[in-house]
């Protein structure tokens, strides 16, 4: 289905430059109130237009879409050029969908200089979109790197007790990688013929030792992303500082961005050294898979725990990508979503449960699903999906990923299946000293139940949960074209 | 009749998901919900009944709602096999669903909206299993079995069923979080499928007999709900729940579930013929034999009654596998038979272990002396219950284990006739005590001053009815079992039709 007029406006710089140039309105606003409620109504816009994108996107070719396109130095082949494929528009969709969870979560929770947070969440969301559509590597890496920035300060201001050195910590390890991935970048703009256009850098074979050095590179770049063990140590801190917002970009989209970095460039631009690396890649996702696990395991903090629960599970999306068959890439990206809707709403949760008790110390909670009992069944659903139990989310996900990386390598595989017993060890003991036996927080009853706006929040989340367990096909009709032509890319190189 | 028949299979599985809702919002209309909750078990019996002649003339109802995955279809499928586990488990929940008021308003039990809302749902989820058409669907439905009696089996929330309880997800959701997930992420890679086929799914794959081996041994240990050692911990410790949830779950839908998976696997996803090919079969028989005395040791030494019939369970439920695993036809029957047999004693005894708790108090096997003289008609159904299980005419259990006896000597092997024999003798060595203390000792009331004494102890109607009810059902099986048998024809006609394997030719 094609909406005429939407190919006719210039619809990804408005879905971008939107809560971009909402920023600029935010100092004048009368009162606090009305700061959420405008910071709200341009998000839920951007929500708006990035649906209205899914749905026309034509899912019958992997061309890019929606395409823009401006000289913008010309002298040094810097374009202004935005599109999106199936891949990037999902991940559109899961961004614009975070933004106005993130407000509604903010919505009482910030205390001090809510302006100036509503400003930095209003920005955070241009840049990331902004990511996910460039397709000039110039371009891309503006937006990449100034996406810290915002971050930066939302932990950095509005964060816990130890917020200073987590978000130097953030800081510096992604600017640390980003140098590299700058260095990567020109090395493929002078060895391909000065262009920063990334369609026409995938189709420049470059030559492999060449390829090898640009991909350790991104390598790093990405890594820190994902995060990958060993470069996993700033999540956890980042996580625990960050306010119930800042948890859920973080978990939600940024983490994505280290994997959507693999599928843009590494893969298309990179094959054969992808080929040359893959195994190593393969060992290192089942090492985070299994150690973030056993990390998870012993941790006596919510938010760590989900911290470290998240550096396994992105194992599985670095693992399914690195297999190179349709079920494992197909299952790499339906995971990247899933995880942005389960650890979102796991982060979100948590957000939820702190504002009321300022506890993350596990042992001290029991029995939240009497005391909360609308509260309770929501979260054991997300830690059901978060488990990937059959019917959610993340067993579609998990399925393709491992059923991808069986034949292939069976070790990873099996390091993939000991993951999965160990998320589900410490997922039921979150949820079985959270929310059974005695309740211990003193106050806790049915006031604190889930309110409208909470819920307003949550259900959305709770949809996807269940679409993506059952019913995930219109989602895979949109990846598939992308995927096969990503697939022919990777592989055509390679072999 | 043909009265939307194509959504059956889903209008059996909605009935009590609908009731489930229904009762969450009687929370405060105790009596209502009550019916609510008889008259739905009532529903869903008719619907699942209604079935039974298109299948019994050899056909299947198809219904496919969505599509999944490539390849994988969120589908029923209403077969010979789902149709045994249907009809006795909705069957039966008619009559736990009576018992259940009976005992839960006579201990005046806590939290009675969950406990029945989850019933239900329980109950969804097993016929819901029965009929579905590929592994997906079945292992929807089977994780949504493990999550929702897990606060059944919690409902008492004191530190023992704490513990208990633990144990049950631990086991349940570990073995399918692990192992099954291998099997199921390797059967798709090797198929791009999950639907079950007449002959088997992996029949004609190209893959080593390693891989396959592997992948056989992954299912049949992940599936933990048949309780295969040693992956059987989880059931006694499920004992903890109130007596209904371990007759109605523990004894009939939860097992019943998991083996009614294996014998998926065995029949539709590995299929008769290459179960022979790699030896696979007579592997699980020896495997199951192991269970099936051992188990039955482990029920002579437990003084708790509810323990007994725990291990006892973990027995019986290795017959039912050991039927399949034989790979012939009259084994294949015995087996399916027993599924039948088993449920129908077994939660007749269990039924009888909470009809003496509700009147005494009491739980251990060394204070019923006597006590068939205030519980006649429990301590009748008791021994009703105890002969179905050790097999003795004319109960339901001998034509199950008459099937079972022959079809190994149809096998050629005699060391597992002689494990049928030699548990033959373990069952009457356990159960029989039992009865024999009831009528034949001495009233005496124990020291332990919590138990209601001996002159105090009543049945209760409620409770009473439903028991001799299923006392009388597993008589009748006995004499009439057609039904059963005609069902398991029917699969076997189905999957032995490869002429090498139809009686009396020996395994490979």
């Amino acid at each position: 289905m094609t909406i005429s007029f939407i190919t006719e406006l210039p619809v990804l710089s408005i879905l971008i430059f939107l809560p971009a140039i909402a920023v600029l309105f935010v100092p004048f606003l009368p009162s606090n109130h009305a700061v959420r409620w405008f910071t709200f109504s341009i998000l839920m816009i951007d929500f708006l237009i990035a649906t209205l994108l899914l749905v026309s996107f034509d899912n019958s070719t992997a061309q890019m879409q929606f395409v823009e396109s401006r000289s913008w130095v010309p002298s040094l082949g810097i374009s202004y050029k935005l599109g999106i494929d199936g891949v990037s528009v999902l991940f559109l969709f899961l961004t614009a969908l975070l933004g106005w969870i993130c407000v509604l979560a903010s919505w009482n929770a910030i205390a001090k200089r809510l302006k100036e947070f509503m400003a930095c969440l209003l920005a955070i969301q241009s840049l990331m979109l902004g990511v996910f559509c460039a397709l000039d590597l110039f371009l891309f890496y503006v937006f990449w790197e100034a996406m810290l920035v915002p971050m930066y300060l939302i932990i950095g201001i509005w964060g816990g007790n130890n917020r200073i050195y987590a978000a130097f910590k953030f800081f510096l390890y992604t600017l640390a990688g980003s140098l590299l991935f700058l260095v990567g970048i020109l090395v493929l703009y002078f060895e391909g013929g000065r262009t920063f256009d990334i369609l026409a850098l995938m189709d420049i074979s470059y030559e492999l030792n060449l390829q090898k050095w640009v991909f350790v590179s991104f390598l790093i770049a990405f890594a820190v992303k994902v995060p990958m063990v060993p470069m996993h140590t700033w999540l956890p801190d980042a996580h625990v500082q960050a306010p119930t917002a800042g948890s859920i970009i973080l978990a939600g989209v940024l983490l994505k961005m280290g994997a959507y970095g693999f599928i843009r460039f590494s893969l298309p631009i990179l094959p054969d050294a992808s080929h040359y690396f893959a195994e190593l890649m393969q060992i290192l996702s089942a090492v985070a898979i299994v150690y973030g696990g056993l990390l998870a395991l012993a941790q006596k903090d919510i938010k760590k725990l989900i911290a470290y629960s998240s550096i396994s599970h992105m194992g599985f999306i670095t693992l399914g990508l690195f297999t190179f068959t349709s079920n494992g890439i197909t299952g790499a990206v339906l995971q990247m979503f899933n995880h942005g809707i389960t650890t979102g709403a796991l982060f979100l949760f948590i957000g939820l449960v702190y504002e009321r008790t300022h506890s993350r110390d596990i042992p001290a909670y029991g029995g939240m699903i009497k005391a909360m009992p609308l509260y309770g069944i929501f979260l054991s659903i997300f830690l059901l999906a978060s488990m990937a139990v059959p019917g959610t989310n993340g067993f579609v996900g998990e399925i393709l990923v491992l059923s991808g990386t069986f034949g292939v390598n069976n070790w990873a595989a099996s390091a993939g299946v000991l993951g999965a017993l160990i998320a589900a060890a410490y997922l039921l003991g979150l949820y079985r000293q959270m929310l059974l036996g005695p309740i211990r927080i003193p106050g806790a009853a049915k006031v604190w139940d889930l309110n409208k706006r909470e819920l307003c929040c949550a259900l959305p989340l709770l949809i996807f949960v269940f679409w993506f367990g059952l019913y995930p096909k219109p989602f895979l009709n949109i990846l598939r074209p992308t995927l096969t032509n990503l697939l022919e890319q990777t592989l055509g190189a390679g072999l | 009749m043909e009265y939307l028949l194509p959504i059956r299979p889903a209008l059996a599985v909605a009935v009590s998901l609908i009731a489930a809702g229904i009762i969450l919002c009687l929370h405060n209309r105790p009596n209502i919900r009550d019916a609510v909750s008889v008259v739905a078990s009532v529903i869903k019996f008719f619907i699942v009944i209604s079935m039974a002649s298109m299948v019994l003339a050899g056909n299947t109802i198809d219904l496919v709602l969505f599509e999944v995955l490539p390849g994988v279809d969120f589908a029923f499928r209403v077969d010979a096999l789902g149709m045994v586990f249907a009809t006795v488990s909705s069957l039966l929940w008619i009559l736990a669903s009576i018992y259940c008021i009976g005992y839960m308003r006579s201990q005046n039990e806590k939290n009675q909206t969950r406990f029945y809302a989850s019933f239900a749902v329980s109950l969804s989820a097993a016929v819901g299993g029965a009929f579905a058409a590929n592994l997906f669907t079945l292992v929807i439905f089977y994780e949504v079995l493990s999550l929702v009696t897990y606060p059944l089996v919690y409902h008492k929330e004191n530190k023992e069923s704490w513990n208990g309880s633990k144990r049950y997800i631990v086991y349940l959701v570990g073995a399918s979080k692990s192992i099954l997930l291998a099997a199921l992420a390797l059967t798709y890679q090797l198929t791009d499928s999950f639907d079950f086929m007449p002959q088997g799914l992996l029949n004609n794959v190209d893959a080593s007999a390693g891989i396959l081996t592997i992948v056989y041994f992954c299912y049949l240990f992940g599936f933990a709900k048949a309780a295969i050692m040693p992956f059987h911990a989880w059931l006694p410790a499920a004992m903890v729940a109130p007596t209904p949830v371990s007759a109605l779950l523990h004894a009939v839908a939860v097992v019943k579930m998991g083996v009614f998976c294996i014998l998926r696997v065995i029949f539709h996803v590995f299929g008769v013929n290459l179960m022979s090919t790699l030896g696979l079969g007579i592997i699980t028989a020896y495997l199951v034999s192991f269970t099936i005395v051992t188990a039955s040791i482990y029920a002579l030494t437990r003084d708790d009654l509810k323990a007994r019939l725990a291990y006892s369970t973990v027995s019986q439920l290795s017959y039912i596998i050991l039927g399949a695993a034989l790979l012939t036809p009259m084994a294949a029957i015995g087996g399916i038979a027993h599924i039948a047999a088993h449920a129908l004693s077994k939660i007749t005894l269990f039924f009888c272990a909470g009809s003496i708790y509700c009147a005494s108090q009491r739980k251990k096997i060394s204070d019923l002396s006597g006590i068939g003289k205030r519980l006649p008609l429990t301590m009748l159904a008791f021994f009703i219950g105890s002969l179905g299980m050790i097999g003795i005419p004319p109960t339901g259990g001998f034509i199950s284990k008459w099937y079972l006896v022959v079809g190994s000597v149809d096998a050629g092997q005699m060391a597992l006739l002689a494990v049928l024999l030699v548990s033959t003798l373990l069952n009457a060595a356990y159960f029989l005590p039992v009865s024999y203390r009831a009528f034949f000792e001495s009233e005496k009331t124990p020291p332990d001053k919590s138990l209601v004494a001996a002159n105090e102890i009543r049945e209760t109607p409620m409770i009473a009815v439903p028991l001799l009810i299923t006392a009388l059902l597993s008589l009748i099986l006995g004499l009439n079992p057609d039904y059963f048998l005609d069902l398991a024809n029917n699969l076997v006609e189905q999957e032995f039709v490869v002429g090498s394997l139809v009686t009396g030719e020996k395994m490979p």
